[in-house]
């Protein structure tokens, strides 16, 4: 790909840019953005599911077994478990999984859709290309990834749970203890925030990517790649600046 | 009528375009014809607005389409169909949403007058039936009638087809050919052709225009060609033995009379 920073990141702002124009046909729109809703939420569900149980799961033992032999009392892991997966695992690492499933399939969809002239079909049809093909994504994605991100965070909570009581670490009634320990309502709100945010880096990002493929099905295969490494390096970069400016 | 008037096309350093002006005649053929590397995609691209030129005008019945606002281009673009060359089928929809992209998008027509509409140019296109099937459940020459199908459901004033023959037998070629000069004539629309088919060249060439190197090297049509004394457009059409022989026998028929 061709350009240094500066170019890029001005082509990124004028095509963020040009996605806010009225649609032509707002029916048309909106099935599509439908489309990607179920593409990108109900087609993600359950790497979801799997992942954000082990992540709880795994947190939950290791905490465990660092408490042992301490003076800590053991429903600490619930409250560890829950405070790690609201704020971290479930937005942070739910959205890097995400960028890997969702960007590389976003950007290579338009690569494919450029390559194959799709996109110059809809130019000449006098369709708004960027606005259609790339809003309802968006769109679709800052919807989605939040519910996502609650799934995520209650099954990591559930994961943790099923492996701290299994494993004989302690009692049911000691993990939702400590569950229901110093709970803080600001931390739903900067997950929330984080989902947002991190759902619409990762799309745009990867839209970007797709949307000025050109050349052979190695460079599209290039610009999946590009789209899941930026992406995940900028979920990361947010991560750190929300944390910094909301807590 | 479309008109291209001194249409330069330069990429950096590189002048692919040099001036070129062509009349593209209406209800007509317009093939444009040349050597890989010759323009030809370039010209064509700049014509529907696909490239911006660096310089010259395009005029559609006497509207300038590089002075256009956005809204005047997109206004244009709804009389514009266009066959391409991979067909540029949208891979998520069945034939008759493809066929019905451009009405759901851009008619406020009921669904029963769009799935009317659709199925009348699948008549059209020979491809009654084809309603539910995937581009991909689909031969190389029904995609080419459904692309075509999509180019001309809006009953299109211009229509413009990127090397429609490639990846095609040469039966199927004729029959799109044929097809393509029928809706032509039927609609009296402006249809202008980029092709390296010799078939379609010889047998549905109302007015050729020949680039070479980027310049408009010579203009006639499939008569006017067997006479032609231009050596590159010799060497691009008549380029083997047989077709040589048909020449020379063309000639020699034609003497005779």
């Amino acid at each position: 790909m061709k350009g240094g920073f500066l170019f890029h990141l001005g082509r990124y702002v004028l095509l963020i840019k040009s996605l806010f124009v009225k649609p032509e046909r707002p029916y048309m729109y909106w099935k599509e953005t439908a489309r990607m809703m179920v593409d990108i939420g109900v087609g993600s569900v359950i790497i979801i599911l799997v992942i954000s149980f082990f992540i709880g799961a795994v947190s939950a033992v290791q905490f465990a077994y660092n408490l042992s032999d301490s003076l800590v009392p053991m429903y600490y892991v619930g409250y560890v478990v829950k405070e790690s997966m609201i704020l971290e695992f479930a937005p942070t690492v739910s959205c890097l999984i995400l960028a890997g499933k969702i960007g590389s399939n976003i950007s290579s969809e338009l690569g494919t859709m450029r390559l194959t002239e799709q996109i110059d079909a809809f130019e000449i049809m006098g369709v708004n290309t960027s606005s259609y093909l790339i809003a309802p994504k968006i769109v679709a994605a800052i919807t989605m990834i939040p519910l996502l991100v609650i799934i995520a965070a209650l099954t990591g909570i559930i994961g943790g749970g099923v492996a701290a009581v299994g494993s004989g670490y302690m009692s049911k009634q000691e993990y939702i203890q400590g569950i229901q320990f110093f709970f803080v309502a600001k931390n739903i709100n900067v997950m929330l925030v984080k989902a947002v945010v991190f759902a619409f880096l990762l799309t745009s990002i990867s839209c970007y990517q797709g949307f000025y493929a050109s050349g052979s099905a190695i460079e599209i295969g290039k610009a999946s790649t590009r789209a899941v490494v930026i992406s995940s390096i900028m979920v990361l970069l947010a991560d750190y600046l929300i944390a910094w400016m909301m807590l | 009528m479309i008109e291209v008037r001194n249409i330069i096309k330069r990429f950096g350093e590189q002048e692919v375009l040099k001036g070129i002006s062509a009349e593209f005649k209406q209800g007509k053929m317009n093939l444009i014809i040349g050597k890989s590397g010759s323009g030809k995609t370039v010209l064509i691209k700049c014509i529907v607005g696909l490239m911006i030129p660096s310089e010259g005008e395009i005029l559609y019945d006497g509207r300038d389409f590089t002075k256009m606002s956005v809204k005047e281009k997109k206004e244009l673009r709804t009389e514009i169909g266009m066959l391409f060359q991979g067909n540029a089928l949208f891979d998520s929809l069945t034939v008759e949403e493809n066929i019905r992209f451009p009405l759901d998008m851009f008619t406020k027509k009921s669904m029963e007058e769009k799935t009317d509409r659709v199925n009348e140019v699948l008549n059209r296109v020979n491809l009654q039936g084809a309603n539910l099937k995937y581009p991909s459940q689909l031969s190389g020459g029904m995609q080419k009638r459904t692309g075509l199908a999509r180019a001309i459901v809006m009953n299109p004033k211009y229509l413009f087809c990127d090397e429609p023959n490639s990846g095609l037998d040469p039966k199927t070629s004729i029959v799109i050919d044929e097809l393509i000069n029928e809706i032509t004539e039927e609609n009296n629309i402006t249809t202008i052709m980029n092709t390296h088919d010799m078939n379609s060249v010889i047998g549905s060439g109302d007015n050729i225009l020949f680039l070479h190197q980027g310049e408009r090297w010579w203009e006639g049509n499939n008569i006017s060609l067997f006479e032609s004394t231009n050596e590159e457009l010799d060497s691009f059409i008549f380029a083997s033995e047989f077709l040589k022989e048909a020449k020379t026998a063309r000639l020699i028929k034609n003497q005779n009379k």
